[in-house]
Formats: C-alpha cells, sequence, structure tokens
C-alpha cells in the first residue's frame, strides 16, 4: 500500500460557486488506477464527487479526464506513473476540455461529441443492390479501417484538440475519424458524396492543424490526425475535389513547387493555394484579394529585409542535377499504379516479430 | 562536433535571420556544419499528406546523403517541422525491412541508400544531449539576467511523444525550458507553450490560424514575458511576421518579440544583435535588445548604473 493526494477539480452548477480545487488522500497499491483512486476517495472522504465510470478497463470510454494536464481514461492510468508525472507530486484530475462541465469530473459529450458525431453520418449507407447473402470485400480494405475502429468513442482527442479550441466548430478528430470508417469501407455507396462534404466544409477536414495532438491523446491507437490527412489525400488526389477552404490547393501547390525547385518557394505556394497551381494564381482575384489583405504584413516584412525581392523573384532552389533526381522521384513513385501506403499500426515493426 | 546539417527551406526563405544566425553560432559551440545542399524538403506533412510513399523517399535521399557525410557524428537540422515530418518517415523506413528495401530501390538510380537507425537531432536536443547544459552554461559570456522568456516548442518536436523520443532518460518537452535557464534567463510559463501556432492553416482557415498565435501571444504577454524563443521556422512566421495581423483578429495589442533559439543562444554567447539579424524581424525585439549598448535584458541598467 501506498498513500497518494490527489488533487480534484470540483464543480456544482447548481450551487452558484466557482469552480474549485480540493485534496484527496488515498490508500492504494501503486499498480492502481487513478480512478479507483477517484472512487476510493468518493467512498470514504465524500461521496458527492462527480464521475462517470463503468468497465474499469480500458473498453467502454466513459471515464476520460484530465489527469496532471493531459487527457487519458482514469482507469488507464497507474497512480505510481500519475505521481511521477505530477508537478508537486499530486495528481491533479480536471474534466476534459472543449465540453461543458456537468458536475465535477463528467463533462457534456451529448452538447459536443455526439453532436459532431452525428454530422458524419456514421452509419454504412450500402452500395445497391444489396447481396442476397454477403458482401465479399478484399481483406486488406477491412484491415485498413480497423485503426479507426478501434475508438471507443472517450473524447480525450476531443478534449484537446488545438483547432477545436479556437473554433468550436471545427468537426474534430474523433467524427472525421469515425467518417474514414465509412470512406475506407468498399461497401458504402457514398465515399464522393462524404468527402465532398467534409472538404467544402469550412470547419470540415481542412481546418486541422496537423498538431498531433489527438494522437497523443488517443489511449487506443486510432491516430485520428492520420485518418484526416487520408480523409484529405482521398478527396484530393482519388476524387479531385476542388474544396473552397483552399485545402486542396494548397497540397497540390506545394507538392509541384517542391518537385519543380527541389525546396519549398514560398512566395509562390501562397498565391497557389488561392489561385490555382499556376505561377499566373497571384493574378487570379482570389489570390490578389488574399495578397492585398495581407499588404502590410508583406511591406514589412520587405522593409526588414526578412524578405528580400530576391527570394520572391528568384527563389531558392537544387542543383540542376539534384531537381533532376528529385523530379524523377516524384514521377516513379505518382507513376505507380496504385498508391503505397505503409502503416504501422497495421504491419507492425520487425522487432514486433523477433 | 562535426554534423551532416539540415537547415530546411523556411529558414534559408521567408526566415534567412535563422540559418544566419545558426551558421554564426555554430563555430561558438564548436559545432561544424556539413551542409547538406542536396537535399530536398521534408514535406512538412503536406508531401505526406498527399503520399506517404513519396514523402518516405525525398526524405530516405536527404538521409542517406547525412549517412554518406564523411566524419560527421549525426544529422542535425534546426527546424522543428523538419524534425517532426522527418521523424514521422523515418519511423516507418526504420519499422520494416522490406519496405525499407523498397524506398531504396528507388533512390538505387542515384547510387544512394538509407540505413535504418540514423541519429537526427533538432539544434535544441543537440544542445541538451549532445553538447550538454554545463557545457553550454561555460561558454556563456552575456547571461540574460532578469529576461523573461516564454518558450514556444512548435507541436512536431513535441508530438507524438513516443516517436519523438521523449521519455523519462529524455523529457525533450522540457530542454527549451533548460536552456533558457542555462543562458542565464527566466522562464515564463503560459498556457501556449506546447500549443499549436496555428500556421499549418494560414491558407485555409485564416481566423482560427491567426486567433491561436494571437491567445498564445496574450496568454504570454500577460504571464509577464519580455520575449518568446521557437526552435521553429514556421511558428515565427505565424507568431512573428504576422502577429499585427494575429492582433486584429483577437482584439488587443500585440508587441511581442520572437526569437529564434540560435538567435537566443547567440546572445548569451556573445554575439551581437545585428550579426544574428534581430532587425529582421516584424516585432522588433527592442525589449530584449538594449539597441544603444547591444545589451541584454537589464544586464544594459546594471551596466549603466556602473554595476
Amino acid at each position: 500500500m501506498a498513500e497518494y493526494t490527489l488533487r480534484l477539480r470540483r464543480y456544482d452548477p447548481d450551487s452558484g460557486e466557482a469552480a474549485y480545487w480540493e485534496e484527496h488522500t488515498v490508500e492504494l497499491e501503486p499498480h492502481r488506477s487513478v480512478l479507483e483512486g477517484i472512487l476510493q476517495a468518493k467512498d470514504r472522504s465524500d461521496g458527492s464527487i462527480g464521475i462517470r465510470c463503468s468497465c474499469r478497463a480500458a473498453i467502454c470510454g466513459s471515464c476520460g479526464v484530465r489527469i496532471n494536464g493531459r487527457p487519458d481514461l482514469a482507469c488507464h492510468k497507474h497512480l505510481r506513473r500519475a505521481e511521477k508525472e505530477s508537478k508537486d507530486g499530486v495528481i491533479e484530475v480536471e474534466p476534459m476540455g472543449n465540453m461543458p462541465v456537468i458536475k465535477d469530473l463528467i463533462v457534456d459529450m451529448e452538447a459536443v461529441h455526439w453532436k459532431k458525431i452525428r454530422r458524419v453520418t456514421p452509419w454504412l449507407i450500402p452500395k445497391q443492390p444489396v447481396p442476397e447473402r454477403e458482401y465479399i470485400v478484399p481483406r486488406e480494405n477491412m484491415v485498413d479501417v480497423t485503426q479507426s475502429m478501434a475508438c471507443i468513442q472517450c473524447g480525450a482527442c476531443v478534449s484537446d484538440c488545438l483547432s477545436m479550441e479556437v473554433d468550436p466548430e471545427f468537426i474534430g478528430p474523433a467524427a472525421l475519424a469515425k467518417a474514414y470508417r465509412f470512406v475506407g469501407d468498399p461497401r458504402d455507396d457514398q465515399h464522393f458524396e462524404r468527402l465532398e462534404d467534409l472538404a467544402e466544409d469550412p470547419h470540415g477536414i481542412y481546418d486541422c492543424t496537423h498538431c498531433f495532438q489527438c494522437i497523443d491523446a488517443c489511449p487506443k491507437g486510432v491516430a485520428p490526425m492520420s485518418q484526416i490527412m487520408r480523409l484529405r489525400r482521398r478527396a484530393g488526389n482519388d476524387f479531385d475535389i476542388e474544396d473552397r477552404n483552399n485545402g486542396e490547393r494548397h497540397e497540390a501547390s506545394f507538392v509541384s513547387l517542391v518537385k519543380q525547385y527541389g525546396l519549398l518557394n514560398e512566395a509562390e505556394l501562397l498565391p497557389r493555394s488561392y489561385g490555382g497551381d499556376s505561377p499566373l494564381a497571384k493574378f487570379k482575384p482570389a489570390a490578389a484579394a488574399e495578397l492585398a489583405s495581407s499588404l502590410p504584413v508583406i511591406a514589412k516584412a520587405l522593409l526588414r529585409r526578412k524578405v528580400t525581392p530576391a527570394a520572391v523573384f528568384a527563389p531558392h532552389k537544387l542543383a540542376a542535377a539534384d531537381r533532376k533526381a528529385i523530379k524523377r522521384i516524384f514521377n516513379e513513385v505518382e507513376g505507380r499504379e496504385e498508391r503505397l501506403e505503409f502503416n504501422i499500426y497495421i504491419s507492425g515493426r520487425d522487432e514486433d516479430l523477433l | 562536433m562535426k554534423v551532416a546539417y539540415w537547415p530546411g527551406c523556411v529558414s534559408r526563405g521567408f526566415t534567412p535571420e535563422l540559418h544566419g544566425s545558426m551558421a554564426k553560432v555554430a563555430p561558438l559551440l564548436d559545432i561544424e556544419l556539413v551542409a547538406l545542399d542536396r537535399a530536398s524538403c521534408c514535406g512538412a506533412g503536406v508531401i505526406a499528406e498527399h503520399n506517404p510513399e513519396l514523402a518516405d523517399t525525398l526524405n530516405a535521399r536527404t538521409f542517406a546523403l547525412a549517412q554518406q557525410a564523411e566524419g560527421t557524428a549525426l544529422m542535425m537540422n534546426i527546424c522543428s517541422t523538419c524534425q517532426g515530418a522527418q521523424s514521422e518517415c523515418q519511423e516507418r523506413l526504420d519499422a520494416s525491412a522490406e519496405y525499407r528495401a523498397q524506398i531504396n530501390e528507388t533512390l538505387a538510380a542515384e547510387g544512394l541508400s538509407y540505413e535504418q537507425g540514423l541519429t537526427n537531432k533538432n539544434f535544441l536536443w543537440l544542445l541538451v544531449e549532445e553538447i550538454g547544459l554545463e557545457d553550454l552554461r561555460a561558454r556563456v559570456v552575456r547571461p540574460l539576467t532578469d529576461l523573461r522568456v516564454g518558450p514556444f516548442y512548435g507541436c512536431y518536436i513535441v508530438r507524438p511523444a513516443d516517436r519523438i523520443g521523449i521519455d523519462d532518460a529524455h523529457p525533450r518537452d522540457t530542454y527549451l525550458d533548460q536552456v533558457i535557464e542555462a543562458l542565464g534567463g527566466t522562464v515564463t510559463d503560459y498556457a501556449g507553450s506546447h500549443k499549436c501556432c496555428g500556421f499549418p492553416i494560414i491558407t485555409m482557415n485564416k481566423d482560427a490560424s491567426l486567433k491561436q498565435a494571437g491567445r498564445h501571444i496574450g496568454d504570454a504577454t500577460d504571464a509577464g514575458a519580455d520575449c518568446l524563443v521557437t526552435p521553429c521556422p514556421l511558428c515565427h512566421l505565424n507568431l512573428d511576421l504576422q502577429q499585427p495581423l494575429a492582433a486584429k483578429v483577437v482584439g488587443r495589442d500585440l508587441d511581442m518579440p520572437v526569437l529564434h533559439l540560435p538567435q537566443l543562444v547567440g546572445l548569451a554567447l556573445g554575439l551581437s544583435p545585428s550579426e544574428l539579424g534581430l532587425g529582421r524581424h516584424v516585432v522588433k525585439p527592442s525589449s530584449v535588445i538594449d539597441w544603444t549598448t547591444s545589451v541584454v535584458g537589464e544586464v544594459g541598467d546594471v551596466a549603466a548604473a556602473g554595476g
């Protein structure tokens, strides 16, 4: 047995009081979970502590909280580990972020998480005609969606999504991972419609900042951000959806500039993201408007010699032989009949086999 | 120590003062830079989003060039985004001999081949793990006394923790704090130090992007920071270049100088602000630099008072 101190965030909306911290000391073995610690405090010292939980085995997804400022399942973190990661030896537990608090450690999943999940039509829309018996699908297609199927809907990724923090309307990591589950399923009939919807939504797949927060947050290895990148890949490359958010244009321009110069030419990337992947993009209305709105910034950067005219008009590039080598790589890899996507979650690592 | 040096694209494009200051700082730390001038853009996650095999091949080429650089101990970069994008590709390349062989087949036309297990460290990691904080402290000639510095790490260098190599022995998500202290400065804690600057969506959702930058700068201001320091030039673009626009979006005045990591190190090692390109920033680092005497923080005040 060891003693641990928990610092719990308490809040009761009916009381009219602001949220506050409260410390409880519990006695448990070090390999017991933070959830067990909270339940002991509730059992022994204050029955009014609010926490949602059920399976205690990291499978039901009920007990999502923030432990020492990071999202996790309370049942999925050993007390010993949590104490080690704390800033002052006290294990700090608070409700998840980006969702309203109902009471203490319980957040309103319905108001945010489930609403967003429903937003992506989270069910299969079967290809017609529905076969009399089962659908026959290639095994690798179903293996491909297992990563997104591993989601237990705990909301940990939603809690700490940095894009949602500034844009609450962002569809978010959990729902978009769920969307890939159906976009990757060969039995689904609406891949294009789903992707067009998510690409055109100003708070859809192109609203993700690629910050990796959801990958770290997920207790199940779903890597929601990676699923969002796959949605973008399917939308832009496989279905040529040119969205209104500059998502496809940004990606296409980035790729073609690196193919051409070997290095990124930032001065061209901005206008092409708005006006399309062409050297004339800067003269298109959308790009011109954007350049005009950024004029104060551009002027200052030029004034300070941060950005020189040379960087704009004679961008850095690799030597001719290397540019040729890079172009050859692009042509060879992009010329393949089928895109090769090596996913460690599915394939594992060589050392796992030893 | 001799390193295969990958400066990245932005450090030579829109933030030329970063590459320039690294070149000035390296000799003061006995780092010999062997530039990988044949290597291509890392793809910044965007090429991987387009086609993962393409990103893996381009970076495998860079890694192979680094492994060929004679006498070098490891590969070093000065960009969080390069670090993260390259680590992601390296993780896939190192995971499977079969996949690596496929990628190397594409590189074979150039006579290049990547061998598993390259060490690729950002300048920040190199400072702490190779040079060491004791050694760094001993080299400081102008400590950043009383300078309150807010660290801004950049997502790609702190997440995902396992890929980035953060563990009990390597708390890499605290290194920037440790370096600031070793240089004699004071760390300012604020909410945004490990959050996203918003840059990746600047062309897709400008408002949300600038809101992120503006909020973090505002938080650092409220916490009393004199300046921010970042190992990521893309963060620098959103935090410094776009700061006037970010201020408008969040509806408050912002005047926060943002330094590149080698600039902060260079100041403490005795280099002058102009040598480090500090005058090239959109937000002039006048709270950091006393332009008349070129001294740092309140050290200038002490000197002026005859202390």
